[in-house]
């Protein structure tokens, strides 16, 4: 108990680091404890109920005691393309135990997890924080074997990966597979020069710079980050914060991920280019858990900018100072979602808030903040180191510049390709040596499916926008389990506030499986899309508007693949069978049951 | 005979709430003898299925063999068929059950009760009493449903509604007072 007190002193009892002092409770304890739970909440002045709700939301917490190893093996549908069943069953016989389930010897326990951002390497896990990739039978045997002999887990990587994993701070054997380097994110970049140039100007000339540019979103919704920052800095507040939402968790994009890896400091400078815009002192990197293991390494990149002049006070000799935090979630999808990231921030659930008011006008704490993208603020700094000119010359005219897209699936080089907007599916498929496609899921989850008759569709805002999540199936997938990944996905991810989400998916997957067995009718697939329509028009963020579309973009996509599997004359099927239905009362009761004729 | 339209109703798994809420329409009971003619229905007390019936009123869910036998007769003899209230659409209360195991559901009620005899602990058995399902179904998932009427229970005006515009063929007026439900 000691030690929890320590905790939360350390974090001088702030309520906003409440996910900060359970991390390092559960990693003290091995589980956050009933005796943690009250020292929490009487120190932070909260109700346990609150406490145990923030516990309750994200899935790396667990209030039950967990193993000396805890596994959580990646679920994404790349990850059972690439042989995920065998490495689950594999360490489901090392461990002795299920997955949701510690060891007999309380050494090992296993967890699901969603997509960790390491799709071109899959099957991945996260090991007590150190990321796993490729893994197959013989590694689990292997890193079993390990584990029995309480070796440390950083210690079981056997070779680094490429660029700065290698760097003493990260050692991780995650690769970056940068398969193609375009002229913005992967351009000529000196750190501090795109941010003199910004401060050259008055902070109303830096944001026409980025209007100029017509910079839009790189998260996948596009809005103008030039009007974002003009909103924020328009409202007037005390204080503004930017915020760099580095909470990938669209299934299949990994793009931030490389970026903070290799580019830490262009993403780091255009937090300060945001805030000199908007007017704020502060700015918060919301990192996903799962890249914890880049946090001392960015961190340090963050002490080598402040020594050099470019974070900290009178940035680049300028009367303006500026600093930079790292937050982190601790596992929710929805957190991406830029009003659920900053509940998250703040140390609370990550429930999406009501819109409006946007949070812009009223987001982190209550004051005007700017939520974007990793790659929005990268290629923000780049638009002053080479110019708003340069960088309107590339891409189409109304998607300016490149887009870094995270490619995997079956192709034979899956990675980052940096891409001027405007690239048809088409020209993507062969750059990434794909053969015989039978889909491509462009947006991730809840992006679309297109078949064939899409792949001409051009890349960019007026026709495929994207956060950049590509993964491609080819001719030997089942769209059937594609959708059943994604759904699970969604149905396992949503916060539970709107009905429609919470409930409206479970139903649609039921419909959708009744369908599947070959039991579905025509009134099946209709009632399926009036559903998901419901769903997409009365929840209330964006998880919840887009977790039909798996569902609905492979129904109009791929219909002949459902059409195949109802049954045409029916006009109602039930799935109910009295015989089965019965069969458990008629073991309680020992009873026998015969089905009366139908006209009795 | 007469060309009156036939209805017919049951109540399975529910609580005769819709039952009541349809007498609920008070005077209108009489307009509503001008208009239709009963069939199977407690309201008249028929207990077999006369002859076509028009419109069947179905209240509950399923929760026992005998409800689904009703219920697929209901569908056998019914040109049209509503789940009526709360607990035919979705099972309603009776599906509270749902998420707890039929066997632990007897045990906790029959035999570790504390409020069971110690002489009196066992699970009914007797064949007369009709096996219980694993889970409540809502109706619409034993059998086809035409129209949903919700509440808990449906208001007396809405049945009142709903039932006037099918036996005159004309479209239901549901105005917002009488499918809002806070």
């Amino acid at each position: 108990m000691d030690s929890i007190k320590k905790i939360i002193s350390r974090y001088k009892k702030d309520r906003t680091r409440l996910l900060d002092i359970l991390k390092e409770a559960q990693a003290a304890e091995g589980k956050i404890s009933d005796q943690a739970i009250e020292a929490v909440a009487a120190a932070l002045q909260i109700s346990r109920a609150e406490v145990e709700g923030v516990i309750s939301f994200y899935h790396f917490f667990s209030d039950r005691p967990t193993g000396k190893y805890v596994i959580y093996l990646n679920n994404s549908v790349t990850s059972g393309m690439a042989g995920r069943e065998k490495v689950a069953r594999a360490l489901e016989k090392e461990a002795n135990c299920r997955f949701g389930q510690t060891s007999p010897d309380g050494l090992i326990t296993l967890f699901e997890t969603s997509c960790i951002g390491m799709n071109d390497q899959e099957p991945a896990a996260i090991i007590n924080g150190v990321i796993f990739t490729s893994l197959n039978e013989e590694k689990v045997k292997k890193i079993a074997g390990q584990m029995r002999k309480n070796i440390d887990v950083q210690e079981m990587i056997e070779e680094y990966g490429d660029g700065a994993n290698r760097h003493d701070l990260v050692r991780a054997m995650v690769k970056n597979h940068i398969r193609k380097e375009g002229p913005v994110i992967f351009g000529d970049y000196q750190t501090g020069l795109g941010l003199n140039q910004a401060l050259k100007l008055a902070p109303e000339g830096v944001i026409n710079e980025i209007k100029k540019a017509n910079l839009m979103g790189r998260g996948g919704a596009g809005f103008p980050t030039g009007l974002k920052w003009e909103l924020c800095r328009k409202e007037k507040s005390s204080e503004h914060y930017v915020v760099c939402n580095a909470d990938e968790g669209e299934p299949g994009t990994f793009k931030d991920r490389v970026l903070l890896t290799e580019r830490p400091e262009m993403v780091f400078e255009g937090m300060v280019i945001a805030g000199y815009a908007v007017g704020a002192k502060l700015g918060i990197l919301y990192l996903r858990h799962e890249y914890t293991y880049l946090k001392r390494y960015l961190k340090y990149i963050l002490e080598n900018m402040r020594q050099n002049g470019f974070l900290g006070k009178k940035i680049a000799g300028q009367n303006f100072d500026f600093e930079i935090e790292i937050k982190s979630g601790a596992g929710a999808y929805v957190c991406g979602e830029e009003s659920a990231l900053i509940e998250s921030a703040e140390g609370k659930r990550g429930d999406p808030r009501d819109r409006p008011p946007f949070p812009v006008q009223n987001g982190y704490l209550g004051s005007p903040t700017t939520v974007n993208n990793v790659e929005t603020l990268a290629t923000a700094t780049q638009i002053f180191t080479h110019g708003s000119a340069w960088f309107r010359a590339m891409g189409t005219s109304v998607s300016a510049g490149t887009k870094l897209l995270s490619v995997s699936g079956d192709c034979d080089r899956p990675g980052i390709y940096e891409v001027e907007w405007g690239l048809t599916l088409k020209e993507l498929l062969s750059l990434v040596g794909a053969e015989e496609t039978l889909a491509v899921q462009v947006g991730g989850a809840s992006g679309q499916c297109l078949s064939e008759a899409g792949f001409g569709r051009k890349l960019c805002y007026s026709d495929l926008a994207t956060g950049g999540s590509v993964i491609i199936f080819n001719k030997t997938r089942d769209i059937f389990s594609i959708v059943r990944n994604f759904l699970d996905f969604f149905i396992e991810e949503s916060c539970g506030w709107c009905t429609p989400c919470r409930a409206g998916n479970v139903l649609i997957k039921n419909k959708f499986e009744k369908i599947a067995s070959g039991l579905g009718t025509a009134s099946d697939l209709a009632e399926i899309e009036a559903w998901g329509k419901l769903i997409k028009a009365t929840s209330r963020c964006g998880l919840g508007q887009t977790s039909p579309n798996p569902v609905l973009t492979t129904l109009t996509n791929f219909r002949e693949i459902y059409e195949k599997k109802i049954n045409k004359e029916a006009d109602f099927r039930s799935e109910f069978d009295l015989a089965r239905s019965v069969e458990q009362a008629c073991q309680v009761t020992g009873r026998k049951f015969e089905e009366e004729r139908e006209d009795a | 005979m007469s060309s009156k339209p036939v209805i017919a109703t049951a109540s399975l798994a529910g609580c005769f709430g819709c039952h009541m809420s349809f007498l609920d329409i008070d005077e209108r009971l009489l307009e509503l003898i001008e208009l239709v003619e009963f069939d199977k229905s407690p309201i008249d007390d028929l207990k077999k299925f006369t002859r076509p019936v028009d419109i069947g009123l179905i209240e509950g869910g399923c929760c026992n063999a005998e409800n689904v036998e009703v219920l697929r007769s209901f569908r056998k003899n019914c040109r049209i068929l509503i789940s009526l209230g709360e607990c035919a659409v979705m099972g309603g209360l009776p599906a509270m059950r749902n998420t707890i195991s039929l066997k632990d559901c007897l045990e906790e009620a029959y035999l570790n009760s504390p409020t069971v005899a110690p002489e009196d602990r066992v699970i009914p058995n007797d064949e007369d009493l009709p096996l219980l399902l694993d889970r409540v179904y809502p109706c619409h998932e034993v059998v086809k449903i035409d129209y949903f009427l919700p509440g808990c229970p449906p208001s007396a005006d809405l049945i009142w509604e709903a039932l006037t515009a099918l036996v005159q063929n004309r479209p239901m007026k549901l105005d917002y007072q009488l499918i809002k439900y806070d």
